[in-house]
């Protein structure tokens, strides 16, 4: 895509945005130390960094939701300096945040959300008409095909994620900021979004857009800014070659990753679980098969992928295995340690030796309110019981242990685990299931939304997984992920495996061919897969 | 920023931990400051001996429904239907012993069965069939108490039987009989009860710290020993120069401790806890969360019934409008204790401590000579009040 040469040269007099020598401190923890950022007009500025590093707070700090007097530092748009007493003064100015929860409502149609509080209207009539016709032209603009009157709750992430964007239009964006907007995305829907971000900087909107996943970053991003510790330790002008990914790493996490996946060796042993014939109708639309007849297995010490579109069956595969969590008309087998196990409820699957690790950590995985030592040791209670009554300082100790043992950053084990971060969230999750002592593990995107760091943290507890001899499979929607810690990648569309590489042979293409071919084989497919893949298959 | 913050060294945090625990004891502050804003403003009658019998036998049956109440909040429902269930199982007492002439006992189980029958009739659907509580619940708040009016068929139907009045109105029998106004067994389970009370924490608390665990400052822990000692020491003595420790008290200190007990420290307890806290977690991790949701109801049923059994021996006649109105006293007093609408949160001393202050409430107000009009709408008030500090204090 060429670059227009307006913007090729790094002239802080034609900045849109300039944010100088920002410092703001909560309650003695410095989290911003005299960071200068700048955008220009037209630009995608991406803000990396690891989690708690700052990106977030300078974000608030631009749109107002820290109000001027409560930083130090100064804020200039278009030249003048503002101080915005909240995000409706930032608003106004055409500074829009879309955060990573996304805020739509979703019982209301597209077109009731995009214009929820600022519908054109007489005589305080809502004119629906005009509604309609306006929301049907933005979302044109975002590249979105559905109708206004779609309720919001019917579109898969990837299009509320537009929609999200489309209501910034509306408001006359000139800035976009986006939170991690494709950390819930396959990697169809993300490029949709990223080519739009690229459409907007030839209108001369600018972007900023906060992200973990650095091949995204370098590609669309025109200058990548690195936070650390609540400082701008690096600032990369991406229009004078290649991004050096490991350039970015190292300036994040200030280490030297030779490797970002830690090397294991390990010899693999006997299958430790074989699924054959597994077949799953959807539990709402009964005569939908989910899960077509498929055929699985893992050895001990193996570290198994499922690569796939979203949509393509892999969280309702292994919800299905694990005591038929999810699903409705179950059949096939499974043998764990070649015996034939029956397993109908979770409870069953736990104490078979099977443990899954929920790809939503929040809504799934843990309970928010309660501590991580409750959290840690709900999934195996019998263990620190004594005959129905729990023992505290057993309970207390085991806790411990798993905390020094993962590293679960945390003041004590009393402390809330919706206070966490995200990677100590999911080190609490990893913990509860090792305490289970499973022989099998299904991890379900174990690395979505968390830091660079905590992830090569979890990569090494997949490996000391392995290497006890255990079955892991994970399932995951980044490839290279997938490539760099998998012995074995299965590639899986539309219910049913398509695809199988060994460690050495598999790469981004082949997999990704694997999942094409399929996609135009089946032609159209099952319709509610393809709505959530999104526009793969167009 | 989480991670800068939470990884501070670990050093022990005294003002911490007062801060803490303060949150838990509040209510019970509040309902200490409400006592003696009343024992003032009453010149003394609100604790003089039979006035605080008065006051144990008119909220038994609030109490003992709260337990119950507290777990089927906890797991994120409620039950409407606790003062109706309450009132026909009081009903069917009175037909099965006043008019059938059933013994005492045999009565006595019936009673408890149907309320677990019934309990198990709205877990049901509840639990199974997903409806919503509250709507289940008020169908059967019509139900049964449409089922009373039919059973009793619009009249009033007493006396019981000498032996079942005593379940209300009876007191603990007096093993000394030589002595003089004090009942000297009474006080001497009291002295027993809270030297008990005493040496269990004080055991729990060396366990802990023998094994490196963070305790209480010593100083607290002796100060509430003291305090909590002090207070069953005091009650029983009021009590004990009275007529003794009655019956229904004794009922309802056994129940508080075993739900106390269960819901703190055994496996089931915490799980009630996480399907409240988060059902579809729970049941990932292996909680049967339809089974535990259908027995808190059947436990609420049985507990609704004794409590109509209760009533209905105070009273010494079952009436059609028997328990009206309990189910709104009970669920208040579970979220005067501090119980979360949203579930998962919850305690048992303070559901107990919730009651009594509905309880003091209502019997100060009385004294007053207040009419039952502004009675509501002072109790109104502080169910509001007492909800409102709790969310403020969540969200600091």
């Amino acid at each position: 895509m060429p670059r227009p040469s307006d913007v090729a040269e790094y002239d802080p007099m034609t900045a849109m945005l300039e944010m100088r020598n920002v410092s703001k401190s909560f309650a003695g923890v410095q989290a911003l130390r005299d960071v200068s950022f700048t955008v220009e007009a037209g630009q995608i500025h991406a803000l990396v960094g690891e989690n708690g590093a700052g990106k977030s707070t300078l974000m608030k700090v631009l749109s107002g939701v820290y109000p001027a007097g409560s930083y130090e530092g100064s804020i200039l748009f278009d030249g003048e300096e503002r101080r915005f007493r909240d995000i409706n003064d930032s608003e106004a100015l055409g500074i829009i945040i879309i955060h990573q929860e996304l805020a739509l409502i979703p019982l209301m149609s597209i077109a009731e959300n995009i214009f929820l509080s600022r519908a054109p209207s007489r005589f305080g009539v809502v004119d629906r008409n005009a509604v309609y016709r306006r929301t049907a032209e933005l979302l044109a603009q975002v590249g979105l095909r559905e109708s206004p009157d779609t309720l919001v709750t019917d579109l898969g992430v990837g299009k509320q994620q537009l929609v999200e964007i489309a209501k910034a239009l509306s408001k006359r964006v000139r800035l976009l900021i986006l939170d991690e907007p494709t950390a819930s995305l396959n990697e169809a829907d993300s490029a949709a979004l990223l080519d739009r971000l690229l459409v907007f900087r030839e209108q001369g909107i600018a972007s900023i857009l906060i992200s973990h996943k650095l091949n995204e970053v370098a590609r669309v991003a025109d200058r990548i800014t690195v936070l650390r510790d609540g400082r701008t330790v690096d600032s990369i002008d991406c229009k004078t070659g290649q991004v050096d990914e490991d350039r970015i790493i190292r300036s994040m996490v200030n280490r030297d990753l030779a490797h970002r996946f830690p090397e294991r060796n390990v010899a693999i042993g006997d299958p430790v679980m074989t699924v054959q014939n597994w077949s799953v109708y959807h539990p709402l639309h009964t005569a939908r098969q989910v899960i077509k007849n498929v055929d699985f297995m893992v050895r001990r010490g193996e570290v198994v992928g499922i690569a796939g579109l979203m949509g393509a069956g892999r969280t309702e595969f292994a919800m299905s295995l694990f005591g038929r969590a999810w699903g409705y008309n179950i059949s096939g087998r499974i043998s764990l340690d070649g015996r034939e196990a029956n397993l109908t409820s979770v409870p069953d699957a736990i104490h078979a030796g099977l443990a899954y690790v929920t790809e939503d950590r929040k809504q799934l995985g843990l309970i928010l309110a309660d501590d991580v030592r409750k959290n840690v040791t709900l999934a195996s209670l019998r263990q620190v019981a004594d005959r129905g009554v729990i023992d505290d300082v057993v309970e207390l100790k085991a806790a411990s242990d798993y905390r020094n043992r993962m590293r679960i950053r945390c003041s004590d084990v009393y402390q809330e685990a919706g206070q966490l971060s995200g990677g100590n969230q999911q080190k609490v999750v990893l913990s509860k299931w090792l305490m289970t002592d499973p022989q099998v593990l299904l991890l379900d995107e174990p690395t979505r939304g968390i830091d660079v760091g905590a992830k090569y943290e979890i990569y090494c507890i997949i490996n000391e997984l392995a290497e006890a001899g255990k079955g892991v499979v994970v399932i995951s929607s980044e490839m290279p992920e997938l490539l760099g810690i998998c012995d074995r990648i299965c590639v899986m569309n539309d219910g049913a495996f398509v695809g199988e590489f060994a460690k050495g042979e598999a790469t981004q293409e082949k997999i990704m061919r694997a999942i094409m071919r399929n996609v135009r084989m089946s032609g159209s497919g099952a319709p509610a897969s393809e709505a959530r893949a999104g526009g793969t298959a167009q | 920023m989480t991670d800068k913050t939470v990884s501070l060294p670990e050093t022990p945090r005294h003002s911490g931990f007062i801060k803490n625990n303060l949150r838990n004891y509040g209510m019970l502050l509040s309902l200490l400051a409400i006592m003696l804003f009343f024992e003032i403003v009453t010149d003394g009658t609100l604790l003089q001996p039979v006035n605080l019998t008065n006051l144990v036998l008119q909220n038994s049956y609030i109490v003992i429904m709260a337990l119950g109440m507290l777990l089927v909040i906890v797991t994120g429902h409620i039950d409407l239907s606790v003062g109706s269930v309450a009132g026909f199982v009081g009903a069917v007492a009175a037909v099965l012993m006043v008019t059938y002439h059933v013994d005492y006992p045999i009565a006595f189980i019936v009673c408890l069965l149907i309320g677990a029958a019934i309990g198990a009739a709205q877990g049901y659907w509840v639990a199974y069939f997903k409806i919503p509580s509250f709507i289940v619940t008020l169908a059967g708040m019509l139900v049964f108490k449409g089922l009373a009016l039919a059973v009793l068929q619009g009249r009033s139907v007493g006396p019981f039987p000498p032996t079942f009045q005593k379940l209300s109105s009876g007191f603990i029998p007096e093993l000394f009989p030589s002595a003089g106004t004090l009942y000297p067994t009474s006080l001497l389970i009291g002295v027993v009860l809270a030297f008990a009370l005493v040496l269990a924490s004080a055991k729990s608390r060396a366990r802990e710290q023998s094994h490196g665990i963070e305790v209480e400052p010593y100083a607290f822990f002796v100060a509430k020993s003291i305090a909590l000692a002090g207070a069953v020491l005091y009650f029983t003595y009021l009590i004990a120069s009275h007529r003794g420790l009655p019956n229904v008290l004794v009922i309802m200190t056994v129940l508080i401790a075993l739900y106390g007990f269960v819901t703190r420290r055994t496996v089931i307890g915490r799980q009630v806890y996480a399907v409240g806290g988060n059902a579809k977690a729970a049941k990932l991790s292996g909680v049967k969360t339809e089974r535990l949701t259908f027995f808190t109801f059947v436990n609420m049923g049985v507990l609704a019934a004794l409590a109509g059994l209760v009533f209905a021996a105070r009273l010494n006649t079952a009436t059609p409008k028997a328990g009206l109105g309990f189910e709104l006293d009970v669920i208040a007093a579970c979220f005067i204790g501090g119980a979360s609408a949203y579930g998962g949160v919850g305690r048992v001393g303070g559901a107990v401590v919730g009651a009594m202050i509905m309880g003091v409430m209502n019997n100060g107000m009385s004294i007053l000579g207040i009419g039952i009009d502004y009675q509501q709408v002072i109790k109104g008030l502080v169910l509001l009040g007492a909800v409102c500090i709790d969310v403020y204090n969540q969200r600091r």
